[in-house]
C-alpha cells in the first residue's frame, strides 16, 4: 500500500494532548501475544500505553498528541507480526456495555442484600422466631425490612421498567407476575413486620431477584461477545476505499469518512467498496455479491457499480452517489421496507407462556382471597393467603426457562461458527419447515477456484501459475493457487486482457480467451462447465483453457443431505438457469429457481409461508437482502454484503457450511428443552400453588420451592450444550 | 442477646464492604477482560532482565 492512510475517524482524544485509538488485532492468542503488543508498542516513541483485551481482542493505544502518524501504529503492529484494523466504537456498542454493567450492579446489590437477609432468617429458621424471643424476631424483620426494601428498589429497576413498558403498551410479558409478585411479598412482609406477625419473605423477594438477575447477567453477556465479534469481523474486513482529493493523490480513507460526490478509485482486483457511477475508466466487474450473477459485466463511463462489486481487469474511477438513478439498490431498498414492515411481531415462548400463565395465578389469588373470605376468615387472614399465592406462584423458574437455554445453546453455536442476532432467533430457527437456500457465495465458495484442474497438464498449470502470479487480475489468483507456483515469470500485463512474457524464448500469454485466439479450445470447455469463466494459456505449440468458477463448500453436499432429512429444500438463485441446474444437480435438490429478481424470491417465500412452510433463508447477497428480511428466520455467511448481514439473524463464519446445519440441530433441541423447562416450572406451581391456596407455605417453604426451581430449570438448560 | 448489639452491624459493615468491593473492580474495569487477567498473572513483566 504506498498509498497515504486517514485515519482521524479512528482517533479519539481522550485526555488533552493525548490521543487514542482503538484497534482490532488478529492472531491474539494467550499471554505471550498480550506482552509482545503491549511491550513493542510501548517502545515506539510518543506513545503512551498500551492496553490489550484478550477476550474482545483488542487492543487500546495511548500517545502524546503530534508525536507520532496514526498509520505508524498500524505499521508497528503489522511489524510485530499482529496485523491491526481500528475501529470506532458505535452507539449499540456502548448502551450494550452499559446494559450490562447496570444488570452487574444490580446482581452486586441484590447478592449483598440477599446474604444478609438469608443470615438473619436462617437464624429464624433455627429457632429464633420461638414466641418467647419476639422482641428478637421482631428486631430481625425490622433488620431484613432496612436492607431488602432499598436493595429491591434498586436491583429490581430491569424488571419493574420493563414490566411498566410492557403494561404500557397494553401487553403482558415475564416481568409483569415478577414484578407484581416481589413488590407484594415485600410490601406483606413489612406489614407483618409492623403487625409483630411470625412470617416475612423478604428472603424469598431478594432471592428469586438474584437467580433472575445472574440469569439476565448471563444472556447480556452472550450477547455482547457476539456484538463484540461481529464488530471485530467489520473492522478486519475493512472497508476503505481510495479517495481522491485535490492534486490526483489518493488517500485510503474509512468508508465513513466518504460522502456522496466523492471521487474513488478502485484498482483492478479491488472490491468497490462504494455506490456510486463510473467517472471514466473501463473494466470488468463481477456482481455476484450484488446479483448473484456469476458472470463479469463490462463497464465503462456512465455506468453504476455497487459496493461488494469486485472490479476484474481496469482501474475505475468512480463518483460516489447516494442518490436514486440506481435502479437495483432502490428496488432493494423499497423492497426491504415493505419486508421488514410485513415481519409480523413474533411472540416469544416466554411472553406466550406469561401470556396464559399472568392470568391465571392472578384469577387464582383472587379466587383464594374470595373462598377465604367465604369461610370466615377475616379480611386481612384471606388477603395475606392471597398474596402468599402470588409469592409463591412468583414465575422465578418461568423467568429463567428461556434465556437459561438460549444462553448455553448459543455459547455452544458460538463455538461452532455461528454467531447469533437475537435471542428469539432460535425460536424461529426450530420452527423452519422449508430451507431456502441462494446459489452464489452461500452454497458456493466466494472465492473462485480451478475446476478442470484434473485435465490439465501439471506442466501447462506450473507454467501458467507462474505467469499468473505476476497479475493482479482476481481471476489469476485462483491459477497460481491451484498450482501452487512460488516464483513469479515477469511479465508485461494488458490490463482487462491478460499477460505475456518471453520464456525460454518463447512468447507465452495468459489472459483472456480472445487475447489468446483460443476460441477453438474454449468451446468444449465452456460446455463441460456452464458456469465457470474461462482463461487461457498459448504458447507457439499449444493452447490450454482453464475453467474458473466459484466451486461448491467443501462440505455442501453432506450439510445438505443431512438438511434433507427433516426439511424441504430449495435453491432460490439470481445466477442463470445452467449455472444454477449444475449446483441442484450436484447437491440433489429437485426444487430450484434461477433468473429471479429481489421481489421474486420474496414472493416464492411468502407462497410457502402461506402453505405454513416457515422459510429459513441462507442467502448473502445484496439482492438477498430483503428476503432475509422476509423470511420467517434467515442466516448468512459472513462473507456477505452489509445490508444483507444486518437483515439476518444468524451469521456463519468460515468456509464450511456446516454451522447452518448445527444451528438448525441446536435450534430444535433448544426449543424443546424450553418447552421442558416451562413444564418443569409450571409442575412445580402445580405442586406449591395449592399448598399456597390452603395456607400451608411457612417462608421457609416458599424459599426452598423458589431456589429449588431455579437451580432445577438451570441444570436442564445445560443440557442444551450438546444437539 | 447483648451480642447482636456488635454482630450484627459488624456482619452488615462486612457485606456493605464486600458490595462496595465489587462496585469498585466493576468501575474498574476489572471484569472488562476475564480472558486476559488469567494470562496476565502468570507474565514475568516485571523480571528485571526482561528490559532491554
Amino acid at each position: 500500500m504506498t498509498a497515504a492512510q486517514d485515519l482521524s475517524l479512528f482517533v479519539r482524544r481522550p485526555l488533552d494532548g493525548v490521543a487514542a485509538m482503538d484497534l482490532v488485532v488478529e492472531g491474539v492468542h494467550c499471554g505471550a501475544c498480550i506482552n509482545a503488543i503491549e511491550a513493542g508498542l510501548r517502545k515506539q516513541a510518543g506513545v503512551r500505553g498500551a492496553r490489550v483485551n484478550l477476550a474482545s481482542k483488542r487492543v487500546t493505544v495511548e500517545w502524546n498528541e503530534g508525536a507520532l502518524e496514526p498509520p505508524a501504529i498500524l505499521e508497528r503492529l503489522e511489524a510485530l507480526g499482529y496485523p491491526a484494523h481500528p475501529f470506532a466504537a458505535n452507539t449499540v456498542d456502548s448502551v450494550e456495555r452499559a446494559a450490562e454493567q447496570q444488570l452487574m450492579r444490580c446482581l452486586g446489590v441484590a447478592a449483598f442484600a440477599t446474604m444478609n437477609v438469608m443470615l438473619l432468617s436462617v437464624a429464624l429458621w433455627a429457632g429464633a422466631d420461638s414466641d418467647s424471643n419476639s422482641a428478637t424476631r421482631d428486631l430481625f424483620h425490622w433488620l431484613s425490612a432496612l436492607v431488602a426494601l432499598p436493595c429491591v428498589a434498586y436491583a429490581g429497576m430491569p424488571f419493574f421498567v420493563s414490566a411498566a413498558r410492557a403494561l404500557k403498551a397494553g401487553s403482558l410479558n415475564m416481568d409483569v407476575p415478577i414484578s407484581l409478585g416481589v413488590t407484594l411479598a415485600l410490601a406483606l412482609s413489612l406489614f407483618q413486620t409492623i403487625a409483630h406477625e411470625r412470617d416475612a419473605y423478604f428472603d424469598s423477594a431478594l432471592m428469586l431477584l438474584m437467580f433472575l438477575l445472574a440469569g439476565r447477567v448471563l444472556d447480556q453477556r452472550m450477547r455482547r461477545r457476539a456484538r463484540d465479534f461481529a464488530t471485530n469481523l467489520t473492522a478486519v474486513r475493512a472497508d476503505r476505499a481510495l479517495k481522491l482529493v485535490e492534486g490526483g493523490e489518493a488517500c485510503e480513507t474509512p468508508i465513513a469518512a466518504i460522502h456522496p460526490g466523492d471521487l474513488v478509485l478502485v484498482r483492478a482486483g479491488e472490491r468497490i467498496a462504494v455506490d456510486g457511477a463510473v467517472e471514466d475508466g473501463r473494466s470488468e466487474v463481477d456482481q455476484s455479491l450484488v446479483t448473484g450473477e456469476t458472470m463479469p459485466i463490462a463497464v465503462s463511463a456512465g455506468a453504476a457499480v455497487y459496493a461488494g462489486a469486485l472490479n476484474l481487469s481496469g482501474a475505475l474511477r468512480v463518483r460516489v452517489t447516494k442518490e436514486a438513478g440506481q435502479a437495483l439498490l432502490d428496488e432493494v431498498n423499497a423492497l426491504l421496507a415493505k419486508a421488514m414492515e410485513q415481519r409480523s411481531s413474533y411472540v416469544r415462548i416466554a411472553d406466550r407462556a406469561a401470556r396464559f400463565y399472568a392470568p391465571v395465578v392472578h384469577l387464582t389469588a383472587l379466587a383464594t382471597f374470595l373462598g377465604w373470605l367465604l369461610v370466615g376468615a377475616g379480611w386481612q387472614h384471606s388477603l395475606i393467603v392471597a398474596i402468599t399465592v402470588l409469592i409463591i406462584t412468583c414465575p422465578c423458574a418461568l423467568g429463567l426457562a428461556v434465556p437459561a437455554v438460549q444462553v448455553v445453546a448459543a455459547g455452544a453455536l458460538f463455538r461452532r461458527g455461528l454467531l447469533l442476532n437475537s435471542g428469539e432467533a432460535l425460536e424461529r430457527l426450530a420452527e423452519a419447515g422449508t430451507i431456502v437456500f441462494d446459489k452464489t457465495g452461500t452454497l458456493t465458495d466466494p472465492r473462485p477456484t480451478l475446476a478442470n484442474g484434473a485435465d490439465i497438464a501439471p506442466a501447462d498449470l506450473a507454467l501458467a501459475g507462474s505467469l499468473a502470479l505476476s497479475s493482479k487480475h482476481p481471476l489469476a489468483k485462483a491459477i497460481a493457487d491451484a498450482s501452487g507456483a512460488k516464483a513469479p515469470l515477469s511479465g508485461h500485463e494488458f490490463p482487462g486482457r491478460g499477460v505475456s512474457t518471453l520464456h525460454h524464448g518463447k512468447r507465452v500469454k495468459l489472459g483472456s480467451v480472445a487475447f489468446c485466439n483460443a476460441e477453438a479450445e474454449a468451446a468444449p470447455v465452456a460446455a463441460a462447465f456452464p458456469d465457470a469463466s474461462l482463461i487461457a494459456l498459448k504458447t507457439p505449440e499449444r493452447k490450454v483453457v482453464f475453467a474458473i468458477r466459484q466451486g461448491l463448500r467443501s462440505d455442501a453436499r453432506e450439510t445438505v443431505a443431512s438438511l434433507a432429512r427433516g426439511h424441504e429444500i430449495e435453491i432460490l438463485s439470481g445466477d442463470r438457469r445452467a449455472a444454477v441446474e449444475l449446483v441442484a444437480r450436484e447437491l440433489g435438490v429437485a426444487r430450484f429457481e434461477s433468473d429471479l429478481k429481489p421481489k421474486d424470491k420474496i414472493e416464492r417465500l411468502k407462497t410457502l409461508s402461506a402453505a405454513g412452510k416457515r422459510p429459513l433463508m441462507v442467502g448473502d447477497g445484496l439482492n438477498d437482502a430483503p428476503a432475509l428480511a422476509a423470511a420467517h428466520v434467515s442466516i448468512s455467511p459472513v462473507s456477505a454484503a452489509h445490508i444483507a448481514q444486518a437483515q439476518a439473524d444468524a451469521l456463519f463464519l468460515g468456509e464450511r457450511l456446516a454451522p447452518v446445519a448445527d444451528a438448525v440441530n441446536f435450534a430444535v433441541k433448544a426449543r424443546r428443552l424450553m418447552v421442558e423447562n416451562l413444564c418443569l416450572s409450571l409442575v412445580y406451581n402445580a405442586i406449591a400453588a395449592p399448598l399456597a391456596v390452603l395456607g400451608y407455605v411457612t417462608p421457609l417453604i416458599a424459599a426452598l420451592a423458589m431456589s429449588g426451581s431455579s437451580v432445577l430449570v438451570t441444570l436442564n438448560a445445560l443440557r442444551a450444550r450438546d444437539a | 442477646m447483648n451480642v447482636l448489639v456488635y454482630l450484627v452491624p459488624l456482619a452488615l459493615a462486612l457485606g456493605a464492604f464486600g458490595l462496595a468491593a465489587f462496585l469498585w473492580a466493576l468501575k474498574n474495569g476489572q471484569f472488562d477482560d476475564l480472558d486476559g487477567a488469567a494470562w496476565r498473572a502468570i507474565s514475568d513483566d516485571d523480571l528485571p532482565e526482561d528490559r532491554e
